[in-house]
C-alpha cells in the first residue's frame, strides 16, 4: 500500500486508485464533477485540482487533477494550498457563468452537486458582468426533463448514456460554449437506462419529470429502504414519499446488485402505488353484483367465517412477499397451496430453481456478470426482462478493453484512454433469440431462431465443449440446427472454451424448458479447469425464484386447482395479489372462480380478479409494508415500508395472520410481529432459511436508537395535516421494523440492508453515498444488503441435471420444424408494459405499447399483410396489429407478452394467424414505418 | 371595654386586615407602575381596583387541588398557620389610645413570637410540597427566619430599654416627646432590614425568588392555598408596618388629626417604602443576605443595645 | 460597606423620581402602537408587479422555519410557472421569526405589521393559500423572480430574461 503525504499528513491508500478516489475514501473532501465512481475519470471538469510537489524541497508545486493522478509511493499533495483552492474556485465560478438563476425552480435544488461544490470552493460572487448563454430545451419523453441552460458541460450524461448504457441519441452537439447535450431531434430517449441521467447529472439539467410536476425537495422526502418489484432482478431502491404520495425512487447503492444504477421500469415504474385504482376500502359483493365498503374488522370477521368453513385452496403470488404467500400456505395448507404461476410458468421457474441449486456453476450477483469475459445469451431478451442485467452485460463486454489496457499497464480508471485503446474491440457476447434484442450492438453474433433451434443450438455448444446429453446434441445438430448455424455453434463453443469467466444466460420467459436446459449443460460442460463459470437463469417477477421455494415442485398448479374445484373440492378460494387473467385463459380462470362459492382476493390495484371476487381485502403495496423478496439469483431482500399504508389498506400479512387468529389456529399463537413470519418461514421451509438474514430484524439499534426514515431537515410537521386537525397527534411507532416514521435517530454506519437514504455533511446530494461505502464506490460501511440463499459456488458435487415433475407437459419446443399453416407463437417482452404493476404507473403509460404480432417479412407477405395490418391470432384468441420485423426467426410469431389484448396467448403455442378483415389501420402510419409509432419507440 | 366589644372589635380589624391586604395587592401593582413608568392594572373598575375582586374570583373558582405525591395534611395546614399568625400579630397592635384588642404587658414579645410562628408555615408548605423548588424554598426560608430572627428581637431591646415596658401601649405613650426613630435610628434601620425579611418581601424573597425556584415553596400550591400563603404575606408587610409605627414613629401620636388617622397615615407611608424598596433594590444572593445578616445585621444590633444601655444608664445615673 | 449602602438609597432616590415621569405604557386597543413597516407580525404572500403569483413553491421558507409551521406542495401551471397548490401555515405554531421572509428566493412571502390574529378556536390560526395571498407586491414593489430566472414561462422566451444572450443556435458553425 502506498504511502502518500496530503497538507503534511501522511495517508496509507489503495494501490492502482487515483487521488481523488483515495481522498474522497479517506474521508477529505474534494470537489468534482466529471468523475464517477462507476464512469472512471476523464479529467473533463478540472474541478479536483490539487498542487502536486516533487519532493519535500518543493515548494511551489504544481497544480494537478486529482481524478487523473495515480497515488505513488511517497508522493506529496495538497488539497488545501491556496494556489489549489484558488483554482477550484476559479473553475467553479467559470461553470457558473452561464449558469441560470434556477435554484427555486430547479428539481435539483437541495440535492444538487453543482450548489455542494459551490459551497464547498466558497465561490459567492459572480464577477462576470456579461450576458448568459442560453439553450432551448429539447422534449426528451415522458420520463425525462431537460433544461440545458444549466448545464456545466462535465460529460457525464454522454458518458453514462453512450459509454456505459450504450445508447447512441444522445450526445454531446457544437463547439466551445455552444456546447449542447440533446438529441438531434427532439424525441423520446431510447435507452432503457435513460433515467439515471436524473441522477447521473451533477446539476438540474435532466431532472425526473414525473417528479418536476408533483415535486417535492430531497429533505422533505420519507424514504425507507425497499427493493424493485418490477422485475426478478431484485435493485435496491430508495422510494421518497410526501402528503401520502409516493414522489419519486431513486438508486439505493448496493454494490453487488444494482451499484449506482436502475432500469427505468424500476425508476418510473412504481407509480402504480399513487393510481387511483388504489383499493381503499374491504368491499363485499352484493347479490346485484355491486360492492358495498365494510370496516376492516367485518370484512376480517367473514374472511375468517368463511376459511375456517369447508374446503379452502389458496393462490399466491410470486408478486407477493414471501412471509404473505408463506401465511397463506399456512391457512390453506401446502396441498392446497398453489403458487400462482401459470402453468408453464410455473414448471420453467422451478425448473430454473432446481437447475441453479444443482449447478456446478456460480449463480452471479450483477456485479459478478459484469466480471465475465464470454457470454452466451440464450432465448432470453434480458434487456425486456431484466434489464438491470443487460446494462451489466454491456459492461462485461469491456472486460476485453481492460485485459488490453492491463498489457499497457493503464489503470482502469482510464475511462477515456482505455476507449481509445479498445476502440470496438469487445469480450464476446453471443445472442440466440427469435428476434433482434437492444444488447444486439454489443454483441459478436446474433443468431434469430425458433425457440427449438436455439435450445440445439445449446445442445451443440454444450457437446461441443464435451458436455451435455452428447446423443441429443448430435440428433439435434442434424435435425434442427440447419448446417449454417453449426458453424457459429463452434465458434462460441471456441469462445466460451478460451474464457476465464463465462457465462451463460437464459430465462423463463420464452417458454422453454429445453432452453433452460441448455443453459445448464453448457454451464456444466465449462464447469472445468480454472474457469469460473456462472449460469445466470432469468425469472419473471419478483419473488418468483421465492415463490418457487416456498411452493415446492409438487404444488398444485392453476389448472390442477381448477379441476379440482369444478369437480366440487373447493369451496372458498383465497387470492393473494394476483390477477388471474394474467396467469391463464380467460375461460379456464372464469371456470375456477365460478367453481368456488366464495372468492376472496386480497389485492392493491382494482384488476379483473378483484372484480370477480366476493370479497375484497385491500392489501398495502411495497411502499406501505414490509417483506421479503427472493430474486433471480437468489438473493433474499427485505423491502420496509417507506410510509403507513392509506385508507383502510394493510400489509397482505396483516390481513391473513389476523384471520389465521381470528380463526384461533394455535400455530400462528406465538407470532405477533412480521419477524415472527420471517423466522417462522425460515423455520419451516429450510430452503429459505436464509431469508431471516435479508435484513435485521425489529430489535436492531443503531448506537441505541431507530434509523430515521426522515432527513433531519424534514419540513412542515406541524403543519402537514393541520388542515386536518390543529392537534399534532404522536409521530406513529413502527412497531415491525429498525425504522422510524421520523427524523429521530441515527443514519450512518448501519446495515446496508437498512439505508433509507443518504446525505452528508456539505454532500447533499446523492453523491453522497460515498460517506457510506468503505471507499469510494465501495460496499457500503454496513454490509451488502441481502442474503444469498443460492450460495454462490453451488453443490460442486453434483453436475447433472434432474428431470422436474411436470416437465414434459410443458414442453412441446422439442419438436422440430415448423407446421405448415402455423405459426409457433414467441413472447417479445417490452420493458415497458410487460411487467403488471409498472405498467400503470402514469409516468410509464404513454410508452407502454398496445399489444402486437410481430412476423418475418416473407411470412407477413405470405399472408398479404403488412405493419399495421391486424391479425387474428388462432381462433379469436387475439386480434393484435402486425409488426413487420426483418429479424424475427421464421414460422415464429412474437407477441407483446403482457401488453394489452395479449391474455389468452401462451408461449410456444401454435396458432393460425389470418388477416383480420375489420381492423382499423392507425392513423398516419404508412408500411414502410416498421416498428414505428408512438408507443414502440423502445423497440 | 367589654368583651363583647373587644370581640366585635377584632373582627373589625380582623376585616379591616384582609381588607388591606387585598387592597395592597392592588396597591402595589399600582405604585410599583408608577416607579416603573407603567400603569399596572387599570382596567376594572375605578383604577383597576376591581381587580381585586377578579383576582378572587379567580382564586376562588380555581380548581383546589393538592398534588398526589405531597404530605396532603401538612399541605393543606401550611397556608393556614401563616394567615393565622399574622392575624394573631394584630391582637396587640394598638391603633389609638383606646382602640386595641388585647393590652398586655409582653405585647412585643407577643408580636416577636408570632412573627416567628409564620416560619413554620414556609417551611411546612415547602417541605409537604414534596417538589424540589419548594423543598429548597422551605430550607432558605428556614434559615433567613432563624438568621433575622435574632437581630429583630434584639433591636428592639433599645426601645424596650428606653420604654421600661414591653406593652406597645407604654412604648407609644413613651414617645410623646420624641419618636424613637431619632435616639433608635440604628434600632430603626436594623429592624425594618429584619421587617422585610421577615415577611419574606422583595428584596428578600429568597424563599420564592422566581427566577431561581419558580416559586419557592408555594410552587405546588394554587388556588386558595395560594392565596392565603400571599395573604399572609401581605398581612405580614401590615403588621410590620404597624409595629414600625408603633414602635418608632410615635403610633397614633400626632397633632389636630384624630389619633387613628395619624396611625393609618404612618403605616400608608411606611408600606409605600416598603414597595419602594421592592421596586428599587435587586434580590441579593443567598450567601449576601446570611453575611448581611450574620456580619452587619447583628453586631450592629449589639452595638446598638451596647450604646442604648450606656447612655439610659448614664443618663439614670445623672 | 458603606459606598454599597450609598449606591442601594441612591436608586431608591432614583426610582423615587419615577413617580413623576409619565408612563410609557401604550394603551392598546384605544390607543393603536406604531408598527413599523418592517415588523414581523402576520405572514401574507404577495404577487409580482405583473399581477402574478410570486411563489414558485420552492420550500426554502418551510425548511428555514424552525417550528416546522410552514407545509405547501408544488405544482406546474400550463404557462410552465411553479406555484403553489396548497400553502398552509399553522400560525398557533409561528413564532414569527421572519426566517421564512430571509429564506425566500422570490419575496413572496412576507411577514406584515399586524400581529391581531388571536382566535378562540385554534384551528382558525391554520392560514391556508386563499387566506395568505394578497393581490399587492408588499415591500419589494419592482421584484420579479422569473424576469430574472432561466426557466422559461408563457411569454418570457428563453433568453429574454434579463442579462440574457439569445438562444444559441447549436446548428450554426459561427464563434
Amino acid at each position: 500500500m502506498p504511502t502518500i503525504t496530503i497538507d503534511g499528513v501522511h495517508y496509507e491508500v489503495e494501490q492502482g486508485k487515483n487521488l481523488l478516489e483515495s481522498c474522497l475514501s479517506l474521508g477529505l473532501d474534494l470537489p468534482y464533477f466529471c468523475w464517477h465512481p462507476a464512469m472512471g475519470s476523464i479529467g473533463a471538469c478540472r474541478q479536483c485540482a490539487v498542487v502536486q510537489y516533487q519532493n519535500a524541497e518543493d515548494t511551489r508545486g504544481r497544480i494537478v487533477m486529482g481524478c487523473m493522478t495515480p497515488v505513488s509511493d511517497g508522493a506529496i499533495f495538497s488539497l488545501a494550498g491556496d494556489k489549489a483552492q484558488q483554482f477550484r474556485e476559479a473553475i467553479v465560478e467559470s461553470l457558473m457563468l452561464n449558469h441560470p438563476h434556477d435554484c427555486p425552480v430547479c428539481a435539483e435544488g437541495g440535492e444538487c452537486h453543482l450548489q455542494d461544490m459551490t459551497v464547498m470552493v466558497g465561490h459567492r460572487d459572480r464577477h462576470y458582468r456579461g450576458r448568459k448563454n442560453t439553450h432551448r430545451n429539447q422534449y426528451l419523453g415522458p420520463l425525462i426533463n431537460h433544461e440545458m441552460n444549466r448545464c456545466i458541460t462535465c460529460y457525464r450524461c454522454t458518458r453514462y448514456y453512450r459509454d456505459y448504457a450504450g445508447g447512441t441519441d444522445l450526445a454531446a452537439m457544437a463547439a466551445h460554449d455552444h456546447i449542447y447535450f440533446g438529441r438531434h431531434q427532439e424525441g423520446v430517449l431510447q435507452s432503457e437506462f435513460a433515467g439515471n441521467l436524473v441522477e447521473v447529472c451533477p446539476t438540474g439539467v435532466f431532472t425526473d419529470k414525473s417528479l418536476v410536476h408533483d415535486y417535492t425537495r430531497k429533505w422533505d422526502l420519507q424514504s425507507a429502504p425497499s427493493v424493485c418489484t418490477g422485475c426478478a432482478v431484485g435493485c435496491n431502491t430508495m422510494p421518497g414519499e410526501r402528503y401520502g404520495r409516493l414522489k419519486r425512487v431513486h438508486n439505493r447503492f448496493n454494490a453487488e446488485v444494482n451499484g449506482y444504477f436502475l432500469c427505468d421500469r424500476g425508476r418510473f415504474g412504481a407509480g402504480f402505488v399513487n393510481s387511483d385504482k388504489a383499493l381503499e376500502y374491504p368491499g363485499l359483493r352484493q347479490a346485484d353484483g355491486r360492492y358495498r365498503a365494510l370496516d376492516h374488522h367485518e370484512a376480517l370477521l367473514r374472511m375468517a367465517q368463511q376459511c375456517a368453513q369447508g374446503r379452502v385452496a389458496g393462490i399466491g403470488s410470486p408478486r407477493a412477499s414471501v412471509e404473505a404467500n408463506y401465511l397463506l400456505r399456512q391457512l390453506v395448507g401446502a396441498d392446497n397451496f398453489a403458487p400462482g404461476f401459470s402453468d408453464t410458468e410455473q414448471v420453467l421457474v422451478s425448473l430454473a430453481l432446481q437447475l441453479q441449486a444443482d449447478s456446478a456453476a456460480l449463480v452471479p450477483d450483477i456485479a459478478t456478470i459484469e466480471s465475465a469475459d464470454a457470454v452466451l445469451i440464450l432465448g432470453e431478451d434480458v434487456t425486456n426482462t431484466a434489464p438491470r442485467i443487460a446494462l451489466a452485460l454491456r459492461q462485461s463486454v469491456r472486460n476485453k478493453a481492460y485485459e488490453l489496457a492491463a498489457e499497457l499497464k493503464l489503470e482502469t480508471w482510464q475511462d477515456a484512454a482505455i476507449r481509445n485503446l479498445a476502440q470496438h474491440q469487445r469480450s464476446p457476447l453471443f445472442i440466440a433469440a427469435v428476434a433482434d434484442t437492444p444488447l444486439d450492438d454489443v454483441a459478436t453474433q446474433c443468431l434469430y431462431l425458433a425457440p427449438a433451434s436455439i435450445a440445439a443450438l445449446g445442445q451443440a455448444v454444450a457437446a461441443g465443449l464435451g458436455g451435455g446429453d452428447s446423443k441429443a446434441a448430435t440428433d439435434n445438430a442434424a435435425g434442427a440446427l440447419p448446417r449454417a448455424i453449426q458453424a457459429e455453434a463452434a465458434a462460441i463453443t471456441a469462445a466460451l472454451a478460451g474464457a476465464k469467466r463465462p457465462l451463460v444466460i437464459a430465462g423463463t420467459t420464452c417458454g422453454s424448458a429445453a432452453i433452460l436446459r441448455a443453459a445448464a449443460e453448457v454451464a456444466s460442460a465449462l464447469c472445468s479447469g480454472a474457469r469460473q463459470t456462472m449460469l445466470c437463469l432469468c425469472v419473471p417477477e419478483a419473488n418468483s425464484l421465492g415463490q418457487a421455494i416456498l411452493a415446492g415442485p409438487d404444488a398444485p398448479n392453476l389448472t390442477t386447482l381448477q379441476q379440482r374445484a369444478s369437480a366440487g373440492e373447493i369451496d372458498t378460494l383465497v387470492v393473494l395479489e394476483n390477477d388471474l387473467y394474467r396467469r391463464g385463459n380467460e375461460a379456464q380462470i372464469d371456470a375456477l372462480l365460478a367453481a368456488c362459492s366464495q372468492v376472496i382476493v386480497l389485492d392493491g390495484l382494482d384488476n379483473a380478479t378483484t372484480s370477480a371476487a366476493n370479497l375484497v381485502l385491500p392489501a398495502a403495496n411495497f411502499a406501505e409494508s414490509e417483506g421479503t423478496l427472493v430474486s433471480l439469483e437468489g438473493r433474499a431482500q427485505r423491502y420496509f415500508p417507506v410510509f403507513q399504508p392509506q385508507a383502510e389498506r394493510r400489509a397482505a400479512w396483516v390481513w391473513l395472520l389476523a384471520c389465521l387468529k381470528e380463526m384461533e389456529r394455535s400455530e400462528v399463537y406465538p407470532l405477533h410481529h412480521f419477524d415472527d413470519i420471517t423466522r417462522a418461514c425460515a423455520a419451516d421451509i429450510p430452503a429459505l432459511a436464509g431469508i431471516t438474514a435479508a435484513a435485521p430484524d425489529l430489535h436492531y439499534l443503531n448506537l441505541g436508537v431507530k434509523i430515521p426514515r426522515q432527513p433531519a431537515r424534514y419540513s412542515g410537521r406541524t403543519a402537514m395535516r393541520a388542515n386536518i386537525s390543529v392537534h399534532e397527534p404522536k409521530q406513529r411507532e413502527d412497531e415491525e421494523t429498525p425504522l422510524a416514521f421520523t427524523m429521530e435517530g441515527l443514519n450512518r454506519d448501519q446495515p446496508g440492508a437498512l439505508l433509507p437514504w443518504v446525505w452528508a455533511p456539505g454532500w447533499n446530494s446523492n453523491q453522497s453515498v460515498h460517506k457510506f461505502q468503505t471507499e469510494a464506490g465501495g460496499p457500503l460501511k454496513g454490509g451488502t444488503a441481502g442474503a444469498r440463499l443460492l450460495h454462490p459456488g453451488g453443490s460442486r458435487n453434483r453436475t447433472n441435471t434432474r428431470p422436474v415433475a411436470g416437465d414434459a407437459a410443458a414442453e412441446n419446443s422439442g419438436v422440430s420444424g415448423a407446421q405448415p399453416g402455423l405459426w409457433q407463437l414467441v413472447p417479445r417482452p417490452r420493458i415497458f408494459g410487460s411487467d403488471e404493476l409498472s405498467a400503470m404507473s402514469p409516468a410509464l403509460a404513454e410508452l407502454v405499447s398496445p399489444g402486437f404480432i410481430e412476423l418475418c417479412p416473407a411470412d407477413a407477405a405470405g399472408l398479404g399483410i403488412d405493419t399495421g395490418d391486424g391479425v387474428e391470432v388462432g381462433d379469436q384468441l387475439a386480434t393484435l396489429e402486425l409488426r413487420v420485423n426483418d429479424s424475427m426467426a421464421a414460422g415464429c410469431a412474437g407477441y407483446g407478452a403482457g401488453l394489452a389484448g395479449t391474455g389468452n396467448l401462451r408461449a410456444l403455442a401454435r396458432v393460425s394467424l389470418r388477416r383480420a378483415e375489420t381492423w382499423q389501420r392507425r392513423p398516419g402510419l404508412i408500411a414502410s414505418d416498421r416498428g414505428a409509432g408512438p408507443g414502440s419507440s423502445h423497440v | 371595654m367589654s368583651e363583647l366589644d373587644t370581640i366585635g372589635f377584632g373582627l373589625v380589624i380582623i376585616a379591616a386586615a384582609v381588607g388591606g391586604a387585598a387592597i395592597l395587592t392592588w396597591f402595589e401593582r399600582r405604585l410599583l407602575g408608577v416607579w416603573q413608568d407603567r400603569y399596572g392594572p387599570n382596567r376594572l373598575g375605578p383604577f383597576g381596583v376591581l381587580q381585586v375582586a377578579a383576582d378572587m374570583i379567580k382564586l376562588l373558582t380555581k380548581h383546589d387541588w393538592v398534588p398526589p405525591f405531597a404530605d396532603r395534611a401538612v399541605f393543606v395546614f401550611a397556608p393556614t398557620a401563616i394567615v393565622v399568625a399574622m392575624l394573631l400579630g394584630f391582637a396587640v397592635v394598638p391603633f389609638g389610645p383606646d382602640l386595641y384588642i388585647l393590652d398586655i404587658n409582653i405585647g412585643l414579645l407577643f408580636f416577636l413570637g408570632m412573627t416567628s410562628l409564620a416560619v413554620y408555615s414556609v417551611l411546612l408548605g415547602g417541605l409537604a410540597s414534596n417538589n424540589k423548588y419548594a423543598l429548597l424554598g422551605g430550607l432558605r426560608s428556614a434559615a433567613q427566619m432563624v438568621s433575622y430572627e435574632v437581630f429583630m428581637g434584639l433591636s428592639l431591646m433599645g426601645v424596650v430599654m428606653l420604654t421600661g415596658s414591653f406593652n406597645l401601649r407604654a412604648i407609644v405613650e413613651a414617645q410623646r416627646d420624641l419618636w424613637y426613630c431619632i435616639p433608635q435610628c440604628l434600632g430603626l434601620f436594623t429592624f425594618l432590614i429584619a421587617g422585610i425579611a421577615e415577611s419574606h418581601r422583595l428584596p428578600f424573597d429568597l424563599p420564592e425568588a422566581e427566577h431561581e425556584l419558580t416559586a419557592g415553596f408555594h410552587t405546588e400550591y394554587g388556588g386558595m392555598k395560594f392565596a392565603m400563603f400571599m395573604l399572609g404575606e401581605y398581612l405580614g408587610l401590615l403588621l410590620i408596618s404597624c409595629m414600625i409605627t408603633t414602635l418608632f414613629f410615635g403610633g397614633w401620636l400626632g397633632p389636630w388629626l384624630p389619633p387613628i388617622v395619624w396611625f393609618c397615615l404612618k403605616v400608608f407611608v411606611l408600606i409605600c417604602f416598603f414597595i419602594l424598596l421592592r421596586a428599587a433594590i435587586p434580590r441579593p444572593r443567598y450567601d449576601q443576605l446570611m453575611a448581611l445578616g450574620w456580619k452587619v445585621m447583628l453586631p450592629l444590633t449589639l452595638l446598638n443595645l451596647l450604646a442604648t444601655g450606656a447612655i439610659a444608664l448614664l443618663l439614670e445615673g445623672a | 460597606m458603606l459606598s454599597s449602602l450609598t449606591s442601594q438609597l441612591r436608586t431608591i432616590w432614583t426610582i423615587l423620581q419615577h413617580s413623576f415621569t409619565k408612563a410609557e405604557t401604550v394603551q392598546y386597543p384605544e390607543q393603536m402602537p406604531y408598527l413599523a413597516p418592517r415588523y414581523r407580525g402576520r405572514i401574507v404572500l404577495t404577487k409580482d408587479p405583473d399581477g402574478e403569483e410570486r411563489c414558485v413553491a420552492c420550500n426554502l421558507c418551510a425548511v428555514a422555519c424552525p417550528v416546522d409551521c410552514i407545509a405547501l406542495q408544488q405544482a406546474v401551471k400550463e404557462d410552465g410557472r411553479w406555484y403553489p397548490e396548497f400553502f398552509r401555515i399553522n400560525f398557533s405554531r409561528c413564532i414569527m421569526c421572519g426566517m421564512c421572509e430571509e429564506a425566500c428566493p422570490t419575496n413572496a412571502i412576507q411577514l406584515t405589521p399586524d400581529f391581531e390574529m388571536c382566535e378562540y378556536d385554534r384551528s382558525n390560526m391554520v392560514y391556508e393559500k386563499e387566506h395568505l395571498q394578497i393581490d399587492g407586491t408588499g415591500k419589494y414593489h419592482d421584484y420579479n423572480f422569473y424576469r430574472v430566472s432561466g426557466l422559461a414561462i408563457k411569454g418570457k422566451d428563453k433568453g429574454q430574461a434579463s442579462n440574457e444572450a439569445p438562444p444559441i443556435d447549436v446548428k450554426s458553425l459561427l464563434p
